[in-house]
């Protein structure tokens, strides 16, 4: 298995490779350049010319790219021109936002999603499992940023419970202090999140509750006289987790890019506001970080799926 | 070898099974009377549809109570299976009756390992000790005939052939040494000389046990090899029932005779098959009074049939529903009545 | 000149491994396989799940790439696209399935489902196609209120026959029945079967009849080639195979089948065991070193058994 896990690991570079050619140029070919308007809306075309000369923004592309991956590999993805920081700062710091929220939203979708798929699945058709659908189709049908303008509206500025905006209170002392700030600010995001993000994964886990149920081995386990609600729990539960278990995989790497909706409506300074910013102010090389990590996060996301699986489930062996 | 009144195993008696389909309940087994022996292997033979898995499960107690009317008596070993709950059932299956299914490979959980499946039926019914049990899965593993036993034990269900699956699936229904062993199709997914292994393994520990088999099978070759005892039904109802030698020697119903001519022979090879005229009648259309065979053999006058036929005994445990059997004839052989 | 001509069929399949993915070793689901198929002739291919038969039908027809060897049809390799072309081949080879269920698209209408080989082949118009497509119905004993219907609202047995109607359809020289009946009713079997050899004798249609029953096979086939682990074991007529097996494995086969004669049975028992016994003891003088069938060797004019030549010596000998 770790060869095969190494040779995957491997084939992702030319992937790689690929992937950051393209992002860079597509990058390039996007129109307007980093230093018109962001400056002195009054400055003169020959210093905008300099900066961009001494920038390098003027050499071909190839050659741009090979300083850029020559920088990379030191570690040094480049100066935002718009935050004026490295990049690689940037990342670090944003990402760490990010990561609190996305565990914290993770941990919480899965709490609400798990035992709704498997009580609806069970109680399929009956009035419990009613419930469950209507609230899986009220959330899906109300776009998610109508979801956060509301939350903000009600529990920030009516109830006035949580911050509306950034990632920590600056008044926040001590590292008690501050982790309770933190956490506060993304109780709200994370719940909503969480709340309006099961869906999918109540509506599947429901499914393969049911498919379980009447799968022929459960006729088994009946036949061998164990009650249904053991064979709830050894067997209907476990077989039905699988797949979904499978799938956390991606979703983790998935929640690290961000969500651009949450942080923009909560101002949450995580890397899908970052990402967003970037594009807006042509911040070419966060832009070129960023989808080149969220490549990476893809990659390293399908492979962790098939690492669990391979895990969890004895038919599939990574070979 | 057949027994005497005393030592009945398992006694159906006037049993009805119905599913509810579209809010209204129709018979898919209708008032099955039916005897089970210590002893003795019993096929229940038709084809897709007549209701032989219906009244296998309907004894085993696995239809969902919500979606299915069942009305009759299913008397096993003095106690009445019809009347028991969920929590009644759950003493007697794996515990006296044991199930062997069609599909080996779906009937087995995927994840978990053969030890476990067959371990999970120990712990429900016995005192044993994970040590007692893990002794008993190797035994059980060898009574069925598989040669590496804790090899096996450690596997996974995928990791095995069908023939192999199937010996796991006999030796989880065997495990507590029931006294009824109810298989439905046990060889239907097999080859040809892994089902006849298989059918010697049956044969083998129902000797050792002495439990009775209810053998349900399409396959006519099975059930002449295998059975003591036949009972063949068309659409939900038992229209013969004999020993092996009387059904197959002298088959009396026009269903068991037409299926018998219907069969590819040695020398068949010049001859047409013969053909049963129309087709089973879908639930929803069975006709409640009358001979429901008679659609298919339209050349038999109406007053041969009976108006609600029953069962009638032509020789010792011989018995045919209807009354037309004695004046059937097939349509190219002399005499024909039309 | 055969039919077809089936020489020396292989398919492999690769399997990959090892750090670069590369070929480790082979699959050998046919591993060379020669037999003939004559005009309005049926020849049985018999063997277990696994043994090669219906890769071997399919890579007739077409549907499996074939890794080495040769088809001939009329004499011509037919693996060659040109010839292909040339003698209208797949119009003249065409398939029916076990799974009836799947093998019809199940949101086309009967008229559009037996049309569709029509329509590849021959340029008829809307009049004339629907005449021929009732024709076909009527060969395989279907009302004209079919045309209209899907293939759900038909039972097996009815949908088998709509199978073999859009096969005969082109008006084929051979056709492939994989399984076609073993997902069928006793009664049901018997009148797919009965409609096969109806239609044998009207178009003189040959077929390749893939079954593991040799109960069907023996009734349907006039020559039959039993195969065992991607080689054939067998091959010979009717009588040659039933009456006079040669090798263990069709041996084997033979005396698993059940029999209906419930007189018989402890003979049939103990015969069954004493050929397994045998079975499981010569597997070296049936088998090569690899657990492999030996190539062909012909004992008479018909059958044709896969032995080595010192063994069949010493069988003569004792046979007389």
């Amino acid at each position: 298995m770790w060869k095969t896990i190494l040779r995957r690991v491997l084939i992702m570079i030319p992937e790689l490779i690929v992937l950051s050619v393209l992002v860079f140029l597509l990058a390039k070919a996007m129109p307007g350049d980093p230093f018109t308007g962001s400056i002195n809306p009054k400055a003169d075309p020959a210093q905008i010319h300099h900066l961009m000369k001494i920038n390098g923004l003027y050499d071909p592309w190839y050659q741009q790219y090979w300083n850029w991956v020559v920088h990379l590999f030191h570690g040094d993805l480049g100066m935002s021109y718009e935050y004026q920081e490295p990049v690689m700062d940037l990342i670090k710091q944003r990402g760490a936002n990010t990561l609190w929220l996305a565990i914290f939203t993770m941990l919480l979708t899965y709490f609400i999603a798990l035992p709704l798929g498997i009580y609806a699945g069970r109680h399929e058709g009956k009035w419990q499992d009613t419930v469950v659908r209507v609230y899986t189709y009220v959330t899906m049908s109300i776009p998610f940023f109508v979801v956060l303008v509301i939350g903000i509206w009600i529990f920030g500025y009516g109830l006035n419970i949580f911050p509306t905006s950034g990632s920590v209170s600056s008044t926040a002392s001590g590292l008690g202090g501050t982790i309770l700030s933190r956490l506060g600010h993304i109780i709200l995001p994370g719940l909503l999140g969480a709340l309006f993000g099961t869906v999918n994964v109540v509506q599947y886990l429901r499914s393969e509750v049911i498919d379980a149920k009447h799968s022929d081995y459960v006729r088994t386990a009946r036949s061998k006289g164990v009650p249904m609600k053991d064979i709830y729990k050894h067997h209907i539960f476990r077989n039905s987790l699988l797949p979904i278990a499978a799938f956390a995989g991606y979703s983790i790497t998935g929640l690290l890019g961000g969500s651009i909706f949450t942080e923009m409506v909560f101002s949450y300074p995580g890397m899908g506001l970052l990402f967003l910013n970037a594009i807006n102010y042509r911040d070419y090389t966060v832009i070129t970080a960023l989808v080149l990590l969220y490549g990476f996060l893809n990659l390293l996301g399908t492979l962790l799926s098939d690492i669990i699986l391979s895990v969890v489930d004895p038919r599939v062996r990574i070979e | 070898m057949l027994n005497n009144d005393s030592d009945k195993l398992l006694t159906i008696n006037d049993v009805s099974t119905a599913f509810k389909i579209n809010g209204k309940y129709y018979d898919a087994v209708s008032n099955v009377d039916l005897e089970v022996h210590p002893d003795e292997i019993l096929a229940i033979v038709g084809e897709s549809g007549c209701g032989k898995s219906t009244l296998a499960t309907t004894v085993m107690g696995l239809h969902d109570p919500s979606e299915t009317q069942i009305s009759g008596e299913i008397d096993f070993e003095g106690q009445d299976l019809a009347k028991l709950d969920e929590a009644g059932y759950d003493k007697i299956r794996g515990k006296k009756i044991g199930m062997i299914f069609q599909d080996p490979l779906s009937a087995l959980n995927p994840l978990k390992r053969v030890e476990d499946q067959i371990q999970e039926v120990l712990i429900y019914h016995t005192d044993m000790n994970s040590t007692q049990r893990h002794d008993r899965v190797i035994e059980l593993l060898n009574q069925v005939g598989i040669d590496n036993p804790e090899r096996t034990a450690h596997q996974f269900p995928h990791q095995l052939s069908g023939g192999m699956r199937q010996r796991i699936v006999i030796a989880i229904a065997i495990a507590c040494k029931p006294d009824l062993i109810i298989a439905d199709e046990p060889t239907t997914a097999l080859d040809v000389t892994i089902q006849a292994q298989i059918l010697d393994v049956l044969r083998d520990i129902q000797k050792e046990n002495h439990a009775g088999i209810i053998l349900i099978t399409h396959d006519l070759g099975v059930v002449a090899e295998t059975a003591d005892r036949v009972a063949v039904m068309y659409a939900g109802q038992i229209v013969e029932l004999g020993t092996a030698a009387q059904i197959f020697n002298e088959p009396k119903h026009p269903y068991t005779r037409s299926l018998l001519r219907s069969m590819p022979q040695r020398d068949t090879y010049n001859d047409e098959l013969y053909v049963i005229k129309g087709m089973v009648p879908s639930l929803q259309k069975m006709p409640t009074t009358g001979d429901r065979f008679a659609p298919r053999i339209p050349w038999v006058p109406a007053d041969a049939h009976e108006e609600n036929p029953t069962m009638h005994e032509v020789e010792d445990g011989h018995f045919v529903r209807c009354t037309c059997y004695k004046v059937f004839k097939f349509p190219d052989e002399e005499g024909i009545l039309s | 000149m055969s039919l077809i001509e089936v020489k020396n069929l292989k398919v492999h399949y690769p399997i990959r491994g090892g750090f670069f993915n590369r070929v480790v070793d082979n699959v050998k689901a046919v591993d060379g396989v020669s037999f003939s198929i004559e005009e309005g002739e049926t020849i049985g291919l018999v063997g277990e799940s696994g043994s090669g038969k219906s890769t071997t039908g399919k890579a007739i027809i077409g549907l499996e790439e074939i890794t080495s060897g040769s088809i001939l049809y009329k004499g011509k390799d037919v693996t060659k696209r040109t010839h292909r072309k040339q003698l209208k081949y797949d119009e003249a080879v065409q398939m029916i399935f076990q799974d009836s269920m799947s093998s019809l698209n199940p949101r086309k209408r009967i008229e559009d489902i037996i049309a569709e080989p029509l329509r590849n082949f021959e340029h008829l118009s809307k009049d004339e196609e629907k005449l021929r497509v009732l024709q076909l119905l009527d060969i395989v004993g279907l009302d004209p209120d079919a045309l209209y219907k899907y293939p759900h609202q038909f039972s097996g047995g009815q949908r088998q026959r709509i199978g073999v109607a859009r096969a005969v359809a082109t008006d084929p020289s051979l056709i492939i029945a994989d399984e076609p009946v073993s997902a069928l009713d006793l009664s049901v079997q018997a009148q797919v079967l009965n409609f096969m050899k109806k239609i044998q004798r009207e178009f003189n249609i040959s077929y390749l009849f893939i079954s593991h029953d040799l109960g069907v096979v023996r009734h349907m086939c006039d020559k039959i080639a039993i195969m065992h682990r991607g080689r054939l074991v067998e091959v010979g007529t009717r009588d040659d195979i039933y009456d006079n097996p040669q090798h263990i494995y069709t041996k084997r086969l033979l005396a698993a089948i059940p029999e209906t004669n419930v007189n018989n049975r402890e003979q049939n028992r103990e015969r069954r065991l004493k050929i397994e016994q045998e079975y499981q003891n010569e597997q070296s003088q049936y088998y090569d070193a690899d657990g492999l069938a030996f190539p062909l060797v012909q004992i008479s004019d018909t059958h044709f058994v896969a032995l080595p030549k010192e063994s069949l010596n010493k069988q003569g000998e004792v046979n007389g």
